[in-house]
């Protein structure tokens, strides 16, 4: 990396996989459960985490000398709800049909644990090159796990891609439904996402030895 | 050299290979191994988990013998009934009969074949890459699960069930005698969630109604729950002796109530399922099907409720439609996911009958409640156990503390 030395890279790549929020830490569940059965809404709602996140931890990192001790949750709170706000408006103005599928979930990412648990222990201690890295990174790695659930619950609950009927008609039986396949319904509802995401969280810890716990 | 040596001697070469524990799987299938002591002070008994599983296979041969006839009268008696000659059931003339037994085997070894096929190759993957034995624990859920799906089940949403209930219901557990749910009913609400329209509704229990619906020799067989959660009870015309001995629509193995319970009978008797579970269910089923006929009684519920179907239907009747008695004999009394202790298992029990009654009558979307309402107390068992047990430790030191005092009193005298 030409940019970034060693250590500030490590800031993006670690929570894409080794410490992913998701699979690893278990954060940000909530969110991955509510709004995945839909490519479309994960992308969206991992950009908009991305967003959020990156200028979230820069803003509590400037302030991070000035913020009374006592009172940093609250600080953290107004800094998250203003940019969430943000991200709000844009979506109705922009998207509305897309801000009216995710509803109160973009409200909700104000709770989303990853962020606050990013202000805590990290933009609070560190400068804001750093704090906007680890925020990116974070959000990239919550947010690569939403795009992987949202395809799968997607395709296969539903038989499309953003929205674009790959598998076929279900209705006038074209392509797979032809030869009898239908969709899972079940992906559709909330404990399969959590299945899904158990599924991942398994085959991550068993193809890297550094995470098998030891009995 | 006899094929049995021959057998052990393979089993040496393959020690320690990837195969070892595909082959052992059959071999000690065919054989017992010969590592087993033939001499000496053992206490030995003939049961093991393969002998245990088999007497269950035991119990429910008669049940999938009956579903091949039953889902062959049904189908008969459905074209029947649309060509406006409605059938009278007669056991001897129309329903033990070659034709119905044919029709039912052709589509009902299909479901064994797939369900077994499916389940030990999952089985046999698990046990070569995890180098272990492969485990007997799917003998019994291979058998359950083409007995508690309708007829016409898809093959194909079988086997991606098969795979989903043996691979997140038992495998990621640990395997056999881990798992928290049982198998055969995780397989079971996957399909009902996953496929709600193969598993619902007034076609699928009859075989070849789907794809004959909406043409000139559309059939259809509703089952009786199905009829009483829409309110129309008095429109089917099965006689008390047709739900006890199963000549009514419903999943394969569900339907007669008497070969299920000579079935629980064996399994009794042979002491591999609890009586105590079976029992308290009952009891439990009959608890919460009086309190509804109590409050249609007492005149709290008009004939405009829309539970007033189910509320109304005597309390003892439920015992013989649906998969109530199924479930009961076959599935709560699974002795892996059951409770542990016999206090537990009345407890335990109790709630699978009291439930089960519960979601048939009060959610319309779910006509069946019985398969629910055992994997909720699936996860509530080790609960259970867990404060009985604690209950017997305070019993128990109390009673020690009691007798102390007591020497310290007669020493002080």
């Amino acid at each position: 990396m030409g940019i970034l030395s060693k250590k500030d890279a490590a800031l993006i790549l670690d929570p894409l996989a080794d410490n992913n929020p998701i699979t690893i830490q278990v954060l940000g569940i909530c969110s991955a459960l509510a709004i995945t059965a839909e490519l479309e809404a994960s992308i969206v709602m991992a950009v908009s985490v991305l967003f959020v996140m990156g200028m979230g931890n820069v803003v509590i990192s400037l302030m991070r000398n000035i913020i009374p001790s006592k009172i940093r949750i609250i600080v953290q709170l107004v800094v998250v709800a203003t940019l969430v706000i943000v991200v709000d408006q844009v979506l109705k103005a922009f998207a509305y049909e897309l801000s009216k599928t995710l509803s109160v979930f973009v409200g909700l990412i104000i709770t989303n644990c990853i962020i606050m648990g990013r202000f805590e222990a990290f933009a609070l201690a560190n400068g804001p090159k750093r704090s906007f890295l680890d925020g990116i990174g974070n959000a990239a790695g919550y947010g690569f796990i939403l795009v992987v659930i949202g395809f799968f619950r997607e395709l296969l609950g539903s038989g499309t891609l953003l929205g674009i009927k790959v598998l076929g008609d279900p209705i006038e039986k074209t392509g797979l439904y032809a030869i009898g396949y239908e969709n899972n319904g079940f992906m559709l509802l909330s404990p399969m996402a959590l299945i899904v995401v158990g599924i991942i969280i398994w085959v991550q810890r068993s193809r890297n030895p550094a995470l098998i716990e030891e009995n | 050299m006899s094929f049995k040596n021959k057998l052990h001697e393979i089993k040496e070469q393959l020690k320690g290979k990837k195969l070892a524990p595909a082959f052992n799987a059959l071999h000690t299938f065919l054989y017992t191994p010969n590592e087993t002591t033939h001499s000496g002070g053992h206490v030995r008994v003939a049961d093991d988990l393969k002998r245990t599983m088999n007497t269950v296979i035991t119990a429910l041969i008669p049940v999938l013998l009956f579903g091949m006839f039953n889902a062959g009268y049904q189908h008969y008696s459905a074209i029947d009934a649309a060509n406006g000659t409605p059938r009278t059931l007669d056991i001897l003339g129309n329903f033990l009969t070659f034709d119905n037994f044919w029709m039912g085997a052709l589509t009902i070894l299909p479901l064994v074949v797939v369900s077994y096929g499916v389940g030990l190759a999952v089985e046999f993957v698990f046990a070569v890459i995890k180098g272990h034995e492969v485990e007997e624990g799917y003998l019994v859920t291979g058998m359950l699960v083409p007995l508690i799906v309708p007829v016409d089940t898809p093959l194909w949403m079988l086997a991606v069930a098969v795979v989903f209930g043996v691979v997140i219901g038992k495998e990621v557990f640990g395997g056999t005698g881990m798992n928290i749910l049982n198998p055969a009913l995780t397989i079971r609400a996957f399909l009902f969630f996953a496929y709600p329209t193969w598993m619902s509704g007034d076609k699928v229990w009859v075989h070849q109604a789907v794809e004959r619906a909406g043409t000139v020799d559309a059939i259809s067989g509703e089952t009786i729950l199905g009829y009483l959660a829409q309110g129309r009870g008095s429109e089917y015309s099965y006689s008390i002796s047709d739900m006890f001995f199963g000549f009514i629509p419903g999943s394969v193995g569900e339907t007669s109530t008497f070969l299920i319970l000579l079935g629980g009978l064996f399994l009794v008797f042979t002491k591999i399922a609890s009586w105590r579970i079976m029992l308290s269910a009952i009891l439990g089923a009959l608890t919460m099907g009086l309190i509804f006929n109590g409050v249609v009684d007492a005149g709290w519920i008009t004939e405009s409720s829309k539970f007033y179907g189910l509320m109304s239907f005597a309390f003892w009747q439920h015992l013989i439609v649906g998969g109530l008695a199924f479930g009961i004999v076959y599935m709560a009394t699974d002795p892996v996911t059951g409770s542990q202790t016999n206090k537990g298992k009345w407890y335990y029990g109790f709630f699978i009958g009291f439930i089960s009654v519960l979601i048939r009558v009060f959610n319309p979307a779910y006509p069946e409640g019985v398969f629910l309402a055992i994997l909720l107390m699936n996860v509530f068992a080790p609960t259970i156990d867990h404060y009985v047990v604690q209950g017997n430790i305070k019993k128990r030191l109390k009673r020690a503390k009691n007798s102390a005092l007591k020497t310290l009193n007669v020493e002080t005298v």
